[in-house]
């Protein structure tokens, strides 16, 4: 267990300080700060920032009324009645899709605006994989007046074509990655190179909880809300906390977001990987499973990478997920045992995206398909009640979701035309 | 001129960066080249090239998947350099046969941060000074996380080039304080390539830079071009040349000639 620096009780909800992933920026032997010289001195701006208005009540202030009025938070949680009977245990969702843009990265896209804002940047620049960061991005921007610049791989565009769209409609500029693998990989190095260019008028809104200090504490103290809410909702509906919590990670920010209330509590948390094919092909995103320790965009963590420890391509059949890897406060929650870290295939997922629609009514986005799935699979030995966070909904994969079940021979046919095609 | 044609290699690491300023000529020319780009044999050939014409100290690239401090030209020529497998291991064995050649230009060793912890920092400061690097450029490793290297590095005599951005004034002496070698002046924000106009500040910064130690101050980014050479050379004891060379060799230029040209105003 995580031993908690701070006196005040977990019970009571928040500022709960931990012996890692301040001052210089470690957890444990993660995290850090690896970047072109360039960038320090406007990283030592941010951290400062991110040390004075994240104790500033006016600041809180403001982002918390911008999170009730204008994302839509609190978000609620949702027994799922049909889901938990099919997969033998209590699932509940934590409905991150029910945020204003459809997903959790709102809530740091908000916060990250508001920094920018005091830091008096009128420029933010983004990288983004499935283009839910993108769109939140642009979405503050419009809210602040701001000018946006987001890099999406080419890959990635073509997925996700549907949110490329809202970000043009939302007045954002959206820059093709064509290097490399043509996915997030690459978008989030091109941003970073673009920072470094226009390092004094521009703010990166960073999409999750990895990159250089203080980024992956300031993306979760963001994220933090997820779990603080979930938590207290959680007791006041069943009279009890959760037994397990399931969230996917990529980057790792929804994960964060939800695990980070409930480290000292007696809770089995899991964080689900992209297993794409599976781990044996090599195809896949699994960085904490099967990658190694590493220094990638900023951070020591894990990455994917060969023996002469180049970046190795991701594959997911999420584009969110498909990222070589992962916040630094996950690798240490890892290594001391608090997270178990656990991957799903792109196949599980995609049944799991078909049985919380078509069971509950409810379109997962990709990425949260994967924690759906890995509570299918753990329901069957675990007695629960799980908590899931629903980190978005999947309206953005629809065009994909079809390619991908057309390509597995399923068939959709409406009822009236069935007759006339004999 | 040069180091090469003293035909010894009497001193390694920070002593012969050092005879290296002391020697000439000012400004120092100080290309990069990436290994592998287009094959080791081409590297190979490059490098004499450069010593005949006029290099003072030569820093060579270790190929990386993810070269966060590079623009376009040096990202293409690490894909091309990657497709022969070349890592630090690899890198290091062909420091030791150029030395076995007699190639005796001090010689610095230019890694991004992965390739060399994955190889191990500790073997790494070992096997680079029996192979014959003189120096060490990590271009994603400030100071703050610089320790470990940094002092297995000096534990064998091998310094580890500093660099210092425009975004590190008012605070260049902390950046520099206790290190050896050179100073890596980077003189534009942005990634490596070429560019039109130099910042303005420029001077204003390698002043500061001056003020803040004694090291020789090598200045790099964007440099392509003689009148900037010109504009430098009362300022700086090096230029760092990169993307203009990767693409005078992809263009089939001569590489005397444009090092004469770049060079006609000062020396």
């Amino acid at each position: 267990m995580v031993q908690s620096a701070s006196t005040e009780s977990p019970e009571g909800g928040k500022k709960i300080a931990r012996p890692y992933g301040e001052g210089d920026g470690h957890f444990g032997p993660y995290g850090g700060r690896y970047v072109p010289e360039t960038l320090v001195r406007a990283l030592e701006e941010l951290e400062e920032a991110y040390h004075t208005y994240l104790k500033d009540e006016n600041f809180l202030a403001e982002y918390r009324r911008l999170l009730r009025e204008y994302a839509g938070r609190p978000t609620p949680v949702t027994f799922v009645p049909r889901l938990s009977e099919a997969y033998g245990a209590p699932v509940y969702l934590k409905r991150e899709d029910l945020n204003h843009t459809g997903a959790h990265k709102i809530n740091h896209a908000l916060g990250q605006a508001l920094l920018a804002e005091r830091l008096g940047k009128r420029r933010l620049v983004a990288e983004t994989g499935a283009g839910q960061h993108g769109v939140a991005t642009a979405t503050v921007a419009a809210r602040f007046g701001m000018e946006a610049v987001i890099f999406m791989g080419e890959e990635d565009m073509r997925r996700q074509a549907p949110n490329v769209a809202r970000m043009r409609l939302l007045g954002a500029k959206v820059v093709p990655v064509t290097t490399g693998t043509r996915t997030l990989q690459d978008a989030v190095s091109e941003a970073i190179r673009y920072w470094v260019e226009h390092v004094e008028d521009t703010y990166y809104l960073l999409g999750s909880a990895v990159g250089p200090h203080p980024y992956p504490s300031l993306v979760r103290d963001f994220q933090r809300v997820i779990g603080e809410e979930a938590r207290a909702q959680f007791l006041e509906m069943t009279g009890e906390l959760p037994r397990g919590l399931v969230a996917s990670v990529g980057g790792g920010s929804n994960a964060i977001g939800l695990f980070y209330a409930f480290l000292d509590d007696p809770v089995e948390i899991v964080g689900v990987e992209a297993g794409g094919l599976g781990i044996s092909t090599g195809k896949h995103a699994a960085s904490l499973t099967a990658g190694e320790v590493g220094v990638l965009h900023g951070a020591k963590s894990y990455i994917l990478q060969d023996e002469l420890g180049n970046v190795l391509p991701a594959h997911s059949i999420s584009a969110g997920l498909d990222y070589p890897g992962v916040g630094p406060e996950h690798a240490y929650l890892k290594e001391i045992g608090r997270v178990r870290y656990e991957a799903v295939t792109d196949d599980e997922a995609l049944e799991a995206f078909l049985d919380l629609t078509r069971l509950e009514g409810i379109i997962p986005a990709l990425e949260s398909a994967h924690a759906v799935a890995y509570a299918k699979r753990w329901a069957k030995e675990f007695p629960g009640p799980i908590l899931v966070n629903l980190s978005g909904r999947g309206d953005k994969d629809l065009g994909h979701v079809f390619e991908l079940l057309e390509a597995r021979g399923v068939k959709f046919v409406d009822e009236g035309t069935q007759g006339d095609r004999g | 001129m040069n180091a090469a044609s003293d035909g010894s290699r009497d001193l390694r690491g920070t002593a012969a960066i050092e005879a290296a300023f002391r020697r000439g000529p000012r400004p120092l020319f100080i290309p990069y080249l990436t290994l592998g780009d287009p094959t080791p044999e081409e590297t190979r050939a490059r490098l004499w090239e450069l010593a005949r014409a006029g290099a003072g100290i030569v820093e060579l690239g270790v190929p990386y998947s993810d070269p966060l401090a590079d623009g376009p030209v040096l990202r293409e020529a690490a894909v091309r350099a990657l497709r022969h497998r070349i890592g630090i291991g690899e890198a290091l064995a062909f420091v030791r046969s150029l030395r076995d050649e007699g190639f005796a230009l001090p010689l610095v060793l230019f890694a991004y941060a992965n390739p060399l912890f994955r190889f191990g920092a500790e073997r790494f400061a070992r096997e680079a000074l029996a192979a014959g690097v003189d120096a060490v450029l990590v271009p994603d490793l400030p100071p703050e996380e610089s320790g470990d290297v940094l002092g297995f590095l000096r534990a064998v005599g091998i310094p580890l080039i500093p660099l210092v951005a425009l975004t590190s004034r008012g605070r260049i002496a902390e950046r520099l304080a206790g290190r050896e070698g050179f100073v890596y002046a980077v003189s534009s924000l942005g990634t490596t390539g070429v560019r039109e106009r130099l910042p303005e500040e420029l001077l204003a910064f390698l002043a500061e830079i001056r003020a803040a130690t004694s090291l020789p101050v090598a200045v790099g980014f964007g440099i392509h071009r003689q009148e900037q050479v010109e504009m430098l050379a009362p300022h700086a004891e090096g230029i760092i040349v990169g993307s203009a060379l990767a693409h005078l060799w992809a263009e089939g230029g001569s590489v005397e000639e444009f090092v004469r040209e770049l060079f006609s105003g000062v020396w």
